[in-house]
């Protein structure tokens, strides 16, 4: 423990040098989204530019700050300066800024995108702060508060600010009160249920039993939501901090993240994590001198959806076939190893720290009734400023698309919250609050924090059948319903984007979803209509367009689309024909050029150069014709 | 020689069933693919029977039962991908290389795969050529860079 007190201490005293010292810092955000950007081959040039000349700078990587449409972003704070960002980073670019800065003091706010005034220095006039450009105006940033701003490798940037002290705290206040905590806050659980944390945490402590298990669940499944993986990437310690707070809580014996094995970054991040954990005494017997011992071990899992369902992933732990079982007896009295088990999402797990330190009343104050503190989304899909966002609930969903978001770059049809399990709202929905009711009511969910915001551009009919065929396919096939009923309802959306489907079709497939919906075992075939149910609410034209007159309005399902080009505007490039992998497209150059329907293959790669090639004269179309009822 | 790899894999290990998955994945790292030989090893460390092993890998989507291809291939079809015209990828991908998503070429010098999210999402479509993420892709750019296949 006076080790422990030590370490605090310097890891403060470092911290305060690293940001009021004499030598300047450059962070560069090295997460999955800036590394994918190419932020490692700008952090090797940026290495080897302050080699060359000789100058003395820290270079540290960071996590996701949110705008990964920015990425790579590379920020460059000088002593007594403030820290100022740069975006869109390449290594040429890179090495031109610091030499710029470095060489002849000047620096490139041309190239800027904002500054920070955080670190208490007054910046230049030109640039906006961080926090006030339009994407993070709205934001509230507590769970991500760390994020962008401290090396996730480095336990000692946590501890600087104010990490492990939520730990430190639960000791003074003792098991039960900590849950008594949890609940005056109203934590509900952000996995996708907003089952409130407290109940579950209140039936495991009760439970009798020496051996209780708490496992973060960071499957995260919805293919499109990154926002857990992120939070672990940027600063796995604040998740590691809430496991400790849960296994204390219910008096766990022992924590285990169970993780899908893509996330590499992150896991080798949680491992680095724990073992410095248990230099520091955070981990082991009597962590910190209290009598809670408590041991963490990462589990890999192997990419099934289903095995996000509590009872599948602890099947999948114990090294079986992730296969749901039938609840009762729920986890929290028989789980993994038949011992009581509690699992809770990554990101109700890093809400713990926050409020433990800074107390319930403190966290009540963002959000509003009944649905307290803040959410993380992925925003993703067609908007300008995609990126991992938190907001406190009850924000309008106008805020977030079309504040944070900057709104899509055509015109908006609908947003997707949820993943495979959620559901489309239209634009008549925007005003409603973000909130787990206000969702549901709508016909959504409020979901893990996938959210996809869909243009004219999309149709919602092959939006069905996309989710559709991921759940069928990851369908486990313990139940009827879910394994046969979801694959007829793939084969009606099937027709239906292929313009083969009749009319009645449309009322069958809602009756099949209601039956799936109702019928199924777990989680997965209960929700897995969901996307085209709320969809054949919201948009029942777009349906009944498909099925009646084989008309797909957002020219995307491909066997109801023909590609031609407009003799106006082709000047006889050749530029398509080359690129016709069918050769389809005939034509003598400088003369107008014609597709052969029979052999084009819908592949849009005409398209594309015809459009994108300054040569080319923008004259390749694609559309969906109504066809006349016979 | 193949004795050594599956040694050295179960040496970290305590030959208890919970560790069947992350004893899959390992071996999968090591020799690309879940072999016929590794899951009648695996079942004798962990004594499960091979039915047992073979049970619980076919179930995740991640192993594979066959030798992949040198170059991989991974196109995302993610909801954020997909929505960007993800699919018109995989088409393209599957149209050059003659086999559609889960096989490698005949040859065995392409693999193609399809990943359900890469995690960067706001970079969609992406596709991963051998680990490097590829960013906001086009169908021509992707020719482009298949046709390049030399260089891989
Ligand atoms: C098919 C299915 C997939 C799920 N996937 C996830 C997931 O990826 N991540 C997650 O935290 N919860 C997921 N859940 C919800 C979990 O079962 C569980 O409710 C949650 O982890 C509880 O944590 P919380 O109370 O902190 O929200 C999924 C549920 C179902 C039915
Ligand atoms: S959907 Fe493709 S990277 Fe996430």
């Amino acid at each position: 423990m006076k080790n422990f007190k030590q370490r605090e201490i310097e890891a403060v005293r470092e911290w305060k040098a690293l940001h009021s010292g004499s030598t300047p810092v450059i962070y560069i955000g090295a997460a999955t989204c800036g590394i994918a950007a190419g932020a490692l081959d700008v952090s090797e040039r940026v290495r080897a530019i302050l080699e060359k000349h000789d100058i003395e700078a820290h270079l540290v990587h960071v996590g996701c700050i949110g705008p990964c449409y920015l990425e790579p972003l590379m920020d460059i704070a000088m002593p007594g300066a403030p820290r100022i960002s740069y975006a869109n980073m390449t290594p040429d670019l890179a090495e031109r800024i610091i030499e710029n800065q470095f060489l002849r003091g000047d620096p490139s706010l041309d190239f800027a995108i904002a500054q920070f005034s955080t670190n208490g220095h007054d910046g230049t006039a030109r640039l906006p702060d961080f926090f006030d450009l339009p994407m993070l105006k709205s934001q509230v940033r507590l769970v991500l508060r760390n994020c962008g701003f401290i090396d996730p490798e480095n336990i000692d940037h946590y501890l600087a600010n104010d990490g492990y002290r939520g730990i430190q705290h639960a000791f003074e206040l003792g098991p039960q009160a900590v849950i008594d905590v949890v609940r005056d806050a109203g934590v509900r659980g952000r996995g996708g249920a907003g089952f409130p944390t407290h109940k579950k945490w209140q039936f495991c402590r009760n439970a009798p039993g020496e051996v209780k298990y708490v496992i973060c669940n960071c499957s995260e499944g919805d293919p499109g939501a990154f926002m857990n993986r992120s939070l672990i990437e940027s600063d796995p310690h604040c998740v590691l901090e809430g496991l400790l707070i849960a296994g204390y809580a219910i008096g766990a014996t022992e924590g285990k993240v169970y993780i899908n094995a893509d996330y590499r970054l992150a896991i080798a991040r949680l491992e680095s994590g724990i073992a410095q954990m248990k230099e520091l005494g955070l981990l082991g017997e009597n962590i910190l001198g209290s009598d809670f011992s408590f041991d963490i071990s990462v589990k890999e899992g192997a990419g099934a959806f289903v095995c996000g369902e509590e009872t599948a992933l602890i099947a999948s732990v114990e090294g079986r076939r992730g296969m749901p079982r039938s609840r009762p007896p729920f986890p929290a009295v028989s789980g993994l190893h038949a011992k009581p088990t509690i699992i809770n999402n990554v990101e109700t797990l890093g809400t713990l720290p926050n409020i433990l330190r800074y107390g319930a009343d403190w966290y009540r104050q963002f959000g509003v009734k009944n649905n307290h503190g803040t959410k993380t989304f992925s925003l993703t899909g067609k908007v300008r400023r995609p990126g991992l966002i938190e907001v406190p609930l009850g924000i309008p969903l106008r805020e977030i698309i079309y504040g944070i978001g900057g709104g899509p770059w055509k015109a908006f049809k609908a947003v997707q919250t949820g993943g495979p399990s959620g559901g489309c709202l239209s634009e008549e929905y925007l005003d409603i609050p973000v909130e787990y009711e206000a969702m549901a009511g709508a016909g959504s969910i409020m979901g893990s924090g996938g959210m996809i915001v869909l243009d004219e551009d999309t149709c919602i009919v092959d939006l069905a059948l996309y989710f559709l065929r991921f759940t069928q396919a990851e369908s486990c096939g313990k139940c009827a319903p879910c394994r046969v009923g979801t694959w007829h309802m793939v084969t009606l959306l099937e027709n239906m984007t292929r313009g083969q489907s009749k009319p009645e079709d449309i009322t069958r497939l809602q009756v099949l979803g209601e039956t799936v919906k109702r019928a199924s075992l777990c989680g997965l075939g209960q929700t897995a209509p969901n996307p085209t149910l709320t969809t054949l609410r919201h948009f029942r034209a777009e349906y009944l367009e498909h099925a009646r007159e084989g008309y797909c309005s957002a020219a995307v399902c491909k066997e109801l689309v023909t590609y031609h080009i407009d003799p106006q505007r082709c000047n006889g490039c050749q530029l398509c024909r080359d690129v016709c992998p069918t050769n389809a497209i005939t034509g003598v150059r400088s003369e107008v050029h014609t597709i052969d329907l029979e052999r084009c293959i819908k592949c849009r790669a005409c398209y594309e150069v015809c459009r994108y090639h300054p040569q080319a004269g923008n004259a390749v179309v694609y559309e969906s014709a109504r066809r006349v009822m016979a | 020689m193949s004795e050594d790899i599956y040694q050295d894999v179960f040496s970290s290990f305590r030959g208890e069933e919970g560790e069947l998955i992350s004893i899959l994945l390992r071996v999968q790292e090591r020799i690309g693919y879940i072999s016929e030989e590794a899951v009648m090893r695996i079942s004798r460390f962990l004594r499960l029977s091979e039915n047992q092993v073979y049970g619980v890998a076919s179930f995740f989507s991640r192993f594979r039962f066959d030798a992949p291809g040198k170059t991989s291939i991974k196109v995302c079809m993610g909801t954020a991908c997909h929505v960007h015209g993800g699919s018109l990828l995989a088409d393209a991908v599957g149209w050059d290389l003659g086999i559609t998503y889960g096989q490698a070429t005949p040859d065995r010098r392409f693999d193609f795969q399809r990943a359900n999210c890469l995690g960067c999402c706001t970079l969609a479509p992406v596709v991963e050529i051998n680990e490097q993420i590829q960013s906001r892709v086009l169908v021509t750019k992707l020719k482009e860079t298949m046709n390049r296949r030399e260089e891989f």
